[in-house]
């Protein structure tokens, strides 16, 4: 078991005979994904990769049975990327795309309300479920299968902790890269859920940053109804005010913001919270006794 | 993308919400003939003198003066046109006033008592959605309205769907205590601005205070715009309006070189790739007894010219007694991020500060070799917590 994307998800890449698009399908490819085809409007009839390319999301899912999409259109189209990919039925939809205008985001975050698709990102490293598929930009040889969930806003964040759960023999089922903006489709409590319900994932590493709610909103529901153990970092304990600190979304605006009130919440919900992001591993191996 | 005042009005006016008029000048003399245009336009005898800078609380540190006359602009004008300028935003040290605003007065006396609100637009975070947050107690500071009498703030959520309903701007001018005329003149205002949000893509209007002036007029007094950087694409016009003079300078050249750059106070200068990474980088510095003097998001591609800019600017500020390179290599070959650091510092030649440099990933072990027998005074790590140990050991 795995959440989100397994070895049998039937994957397209939209904008895949674009630069990044090619780069990142090679790589997911040469891990073993199992990469269906993908999208470039016009380019449909193609070959690409040794896979067809369509014109249209809904072309992939009649021809090559497509459920699964990874998103790498340039930010002014990317909004419309992820809307043809939920309507033409796509269940799971991984948005890598950096820029989209916020305004695009209230429109599509909208649009999904009514449909049966669940979008990760914009702005992230993807889905990655070790040894079976790897859905994003994450470097592959960092994972190994094992037991640790982890859910983030940054991608060289989950990198460390994909790393450091491996150096301590603990491994991964499945890391989840939400995204940095803010607006996302699948919040960190979202995420924490599906490997709650997980039965390999026996604990579960969150990493998040300064700005929005999203964490103490994961972390009340942890209170409640966690069953494995939660380790958590907030990056961003010494930025200032006021100050966008590279994420569109991480940005001190009110008290509820910084890491401390962050910190704070999290370890009144009863999760280990470590101050510095190179005990991440240490701490859960604890936590898991080993 | 921040504004100043008087460009934010000029893109509310276009979309119909009245605003106190006004005219830009950059010297005194200027002031001077900007205020008779105004009078000619507006029958104004007073005028209101604002400096423009990035700043709130402007009229705390002096930057707002009234000119009761036309002979006193031009003497009101020079005491704030180049004065450093300090309000509870700003450095101690201040910001430069470049221009000032001459604006109309319109607390003008009339029929019924004049009276001031507060306005804002922006995104709710935790819906998704875009709402208008507004008050009876304009013209003071939001913050301390929502600790003390925070039963006075109001909010109102707008479906993205339909965009502000009629009856939504009804009940925002019912709940603000307005009737007759300037009931209506709300309504009006506050749909015209929800329009001007979206339709300039701004992430913020702040509109503190609103004003219903003595013959039931509603204007906006003051402007507080922020327009999404992700959607300046789309609108040439108000990318136009960016003033660099507002922002610090070596920012501004970091963000040309490509590289995302905040300046801050400390003394350990640090080089990340990925921001998450870079906001945790600066935590470890500071959890082992330094300060961060930066935060820097060098991205995807780490080569030698760009770790070269990177360190150039970090060391433009002399209070950096170290500098932590932090690179976590994926898509990147950390022996390569390591050639790059190595001939980068060839190519300086003077750099007084010890470098710490930390490479995992990629071929992390080969760059650890490569810059152990470079023969320069860097330091290298592998192990989070072993670059930590060595920011202590140097700080």
């Amino acid at each position: 078991m795995s959440v989100l994307v397994n070895k049998d998800s039937n994957i397209i890449v939209q904008g895949f005979t674009g630069k990044e698009g090619t780069f990142h399908a090679t790589q997911m490819i040469e891990y073993g994904t199992n990469v269906v085809g993908g999208v470039t409007p016009g380019k449909g009839g193609m070959t690409h990769l040794d896979r067809p390319v369509f014109n249209t999301v809904s072309e992939a899912v009649e021809k090559a049975g497509a459920d699964t999409s990874i998103i790498f259109i340039p930010p002014a189209f990317a909004a419309d990327g992820i809307m043809e990919a939920a309507e033409a039925g796509i269940k799971v939809i991984i948005c890598i795309t950096e820029g989209i205008p916020v305004a695009d985001m209230v429109k599509v975050k909208e649009y999904l309300s009514d449909k049966d698709s669940t979008l990760i990102g914009p702005n992230c490293p993807g889905v990655m479920t070790a040894g079976e598929a790897k859905v994003g930009i994450m470097p592959g040889f960092i994972f190994k299968k094992g037991t640790v969930g982890i859910v983030s806003k940054s991608g060289t964040l989950t990198y460390e902790a994909v790393d450091q759960c491996t150096k301590a023999g603990l491994g991964q089922t499945t890391a989840i890269g939400i995204g940095g903006d803010p607006i996302i489709g699948t919040t960190t409590k979202q995420a924490v859920q599906l490997l709650m319900n997980d039965p390999e994932t026996e604990g579960i590493i969150m990493i998040g940053e300064i700005g929005g709610q999203l964490e103490a909103e994961a972390g009340l529901w942890i209170k409640e109804n966690g069953t494995k153990p939660v380790v958590a970092f907030i990056a961003g304990e010494t930025a200032p005010a006021g100050r966008t600190m590279g994420h569109a979304g991480a940005i001190v605006g009110g008290a509820e913001d910084t890491a401390a009130a962050k910190k704070a919440i999290l370890r009144d919900c009863g999760i280990t919270v470590v101050d510095s992001p190179a005990e991440l591993g240490t701490a859960m191996a604890k936590l898991l006794g080993k | 993308m921040n504004l100043h005042e008087y460009q934010g009005k000029e893109i509310l006016a276009g979309y119909g919400v009245r605003i106190q008029r006004g005219k830009v000048a950059q010297t005194p003399s200027e002031a001077v003939e900007v205020a008779k245009q105004l009078t000619a336009e507006t029958g104004t005898s007073w005028y209101v003198v604002k400096a423009q800078v990035h700043a709130g609380g402007r009229g705390k540190g002096g930057g707002v003066k009234l000119a009761k006359g036309i002979d006193k602009v031009e003497e009101v004008a020079d005491s704030i046109i180049g004065m450093q300028l300090v309000t509870p935003q700003t450095s101690a040290e201040g910001k430069k006033v470049h221009q000032v605003l001459v604006a109309e007065d319109v607390y003008y006396p009339g029929e019924s008592e004049t009276s001031e609100f507060y306005m804002s637009v922006l995104l709710n975070r935790s819906t998704g959605r875009n709402m208008i947050m507004y008050s009876t107690e304009g013209g003071m500071d939001i913050e301390t309205v929502a600790e003390e009498t925070p039963h006075l703030i109001f909010t109102e959520e707008i479906d993205p769907k339909v965009g502000m309903t009629g009856f939504q701007a009804r009940k925002i001018a019912f709940n603000l205590g307005l009737s007759g005329a300037a009931f209506k003149d709300m309504t009006k205002f506050v749909t015209a601005l929800y329009r001007a949000y979206e339709g300039a893509d701004a992430s913020l209007f702040e509109i503190n205070p609103v004003l219903k002036t003595s013959d039931d007029k509603i204007l906006a007094v003051d402007a507080k715009v922020t327009i999404d950087d992700n959607a300046l694409y789309r609108h040439k016009d108000i990318a136009e309006m960016r003033d660099t003079r507002e922002e610090d300078a070596t920012e501004v050249e970091a963000g040309e070189a490509g590289l995302n750059f905040v300046k801050l106070d400390g003394n350990v200068g640090c080089m990340v790739n990925g921001a998450g990474l870079a906001m945790a980088t600066m935590d470890i510095i500071k959890m082992a007894g330094g300060n961060p003097a930066n935060f820097l998001d060098v991205g995807g591609t780490a080569d030698a010219a760009r770790v070269e800019q990177a360190f150039r600017i970090i060391l433009r500020d002399t209070n950096v007694k170290a500098i932590l390179v932090n690179i976590f290599g994926g898509i990147v070959r950390c022996d390569r991020v390591a050639q790059g650091v190595v001939d980068a510092y060839k190519n300086m030649g003077n750099i007084n500060v010890p470098i710490i440099v930390r490479l995992q990933g990629t071929n992390a072990e080969e760059a650890k070799k490569l810059i152990d027998e470079s023969g320069l005074e860097v330091h290298s790590a592998i192990a989070l917590q072993e670059a930590a140990d060595l920011v202590q050991e140097l700080v």
